[in-house]
């Protein structure tokens, strides 16, 4: 803000009392409790997933990776018919924390710009949401890796 | 001779107030359901309007809009000298590209949801101050487009925050005319770009209400009007939270049009339409004053609007860097005389 002095400062104190005092409180309760159940009913579909590839004989890490394949594949299709969103209005967290929410973020991204071109629209700008997580996944992998180096030797 | 059309500090008085002679509303299929479906001139069945893109439809919606309008008057596109219209789109696009297809002279405008009104007060300027004879002002929005620019792909999973507003896809256009049948713009207020340091771009009714209070007040102190001089006082787009906190700046600067006044946002949609806050976007006022207002006035049910179109002139990148939402409010009077 432009010259704030203190009797700004105070007005703009005051206003923020009044904004706050008029707006409505958050579901918190029935927000929470959508998040719980679809995101305990996302990750009960990849532990059934997950049994069912280590009872034809996987190993358990073979098992894990073939799950997280084919959650990226669901969450993606959802996605693409239109229905990813619309879970994901309700439950927020419980839609985006499991790694379906990923997908959810590079394929929406994906779909969104595919109209400026594969190029300038998909290839430039799928990671729009998801950039930030690979970013910072990739830095904080290194800096463990560097931890453990350091650590070991 | 200087001045005689300004009074007080913000506020034109036209001395030969321009007339709407015509007016003309499209909207989307969510705004079609909403209470005030059936008073739109073209409800769309779905985004797209036989486009490619959302953009495409949304510049469509625009010029099909004016078509409508001039339909309405029985005039062609040549028969109109000046176009003035803006959007929420980055450069205006949907206003260039109609103005393009409809081959119109144009003055864009960027005034983000106060370009209805913004695009009326320079219209009844341009008419009244003698340099045109017929101009079309007009906007629109779109929810699709609005929410890529400004928020998330649209597929994206994200729970909105109870704060959040529904960019609404609708377009309106108002033809100005120095003569003629319909209700008359009689006086308009330049609103003041106000910042009370709100930052949550997912909350514009907290950031758009203190300028849409400054504007009510300069143009009913700059013409010595009480506030119950109007049948309805309407804001553009404050949504439910915008417009309690209006309610409440208005007892603590003494205004009480509070039996006549109410918000575009807030009358668009039904509660149980999942919108949150309510409505917002250019096209909210426009197709409101576009469609059940201008209709209503016409009918002779409503004598003196004042219609306050409030727009919130931040962009994703300001945001980003750290600054405030800074709002304005433009204030059109129409009144039947």
């Amino acid at each position: 803000m432009p010259e704030v002095n203190n009797h700004k400062l105070k007005k703009i104190e005051e206003y923020e009392d009044l904004a706050n005092r008029c707006k409505p409180k958050p579901p918190v309760v029935k927000n929470s409790i959508w998040a719980f159940v679809v995101g305990g009913l996302i990750c009960t579909l990849g532990q059934v997933i997950q049994n069912y590839f280590m009872g034809i004989g996987m190993s358990r890490q073979d098992a894990s990776s073939a799950t997280s394949i084919v959650m990226i594949f669901l969450a993606a299709l959802a996605t693409g018919v239109g229905i990813y969103d619309e879970l994901g209005k309700r439950a927020g967290a419980g839609s985006i924390v499991p790694i379906t929410g990923f997908a959810n973020a590079i394929v929406a991204s994906a779909m969104e710009f595919k109209r400026e071109g594969y190029i300038f629209g998909v290839g430039a700008r799928i990671f729009s949401v998801a950039g930030p997580t690979l970013v910072f996944g990739f830095a904080v992998a290194l800096f463990i890796g560097l931890l453990k180096v350091f650590i070991s030797s | 001779m200087r001045d005689i059309k300004k009074r007080g500090k913000q506020t034109v008085v036209f001395e030969r107030p321009p007339v709407i002679t015509s007016y003309a509303s499209i909207v989307g299929p969510k705004e079609g359901q909403g209470p005030f479906g059936n008073y739109f001139d073209q409800v769309l069945p779905d985004y797209m309007f036989g486009e490619r893109t959302w953009e495409k439809a949304e510049s469509k919606m625009l010029k099909e809009t004016v078509k409508i309008a001039l339909n309405k008057a029985g005039l062609t596109e040549n028969e109109i000298e000046v176009m003035l219209a803006g959007d929420l789109l980055n450069q205006t696009i949907s206003a260039n590209y109609a103005a393009r297809d409809l081959n119109l002279p144009l003055l864009g405008l960027y005034g983000a949801c106060s370009t209805m009104a913004e695009s009326m007060l320079l219209g009844a300027m341009l008419v009244d101050g003698g340099f045109f004879n017929r101009v079309i002002a007009g906007t629109c929005s779109h929810h699709h487009t609005a929410e890529r620019q400004f928020r998330f792909p649209t597929e994206q999973g994200i729970q909105p925050t109870i704060t959040t507003q529904w960019t609404a896809t609708a377009a309106g256009a108002v033809l100005i005319e120095a003569s003629g049948q319909g209700p008359r713009i009689t006086a308009a207020t330049v609103g003041r770009v106000i910042d009370m340091g709100q930052k949550d771009m997912s909350n514009m009714g907290s950031a758009m209400a203190p300028a849409a209070v400054d504007t009510i007040k300069a143009h009913m102190d700059d013409l010595g009007r009480s506030p119950d001089y109007y049948d309805l006082v309407v804001t553009g787009d404050l949504g439910q939270i915008g417009k309690a906190i209006l309610e409440e700046l208005f007892a603590v600067k003494g205004i009480v049009p509070k039996p006549s006044y109410n918000d575009c946002g807030v009358l668009l949609y039904e509660e149980s339409q999942d919108v949150n806050a309510g409505g917002s976007g250019c096209g909210c006022a426009a197709c409101m004053l576009c469609g059940p207002f201008l209709k209503k006035m016409q009918e002779g049910n409503m004598q003196k609007l004042l219609l306050i179109a409030t727009g919130a002139l931040m962009s994703p990148t300001s945001i980003f860097q750290g600054e405030s939402i800074p709002a304005v409010a433009h204030a059109v009077a129409i009144e039947m005389v």
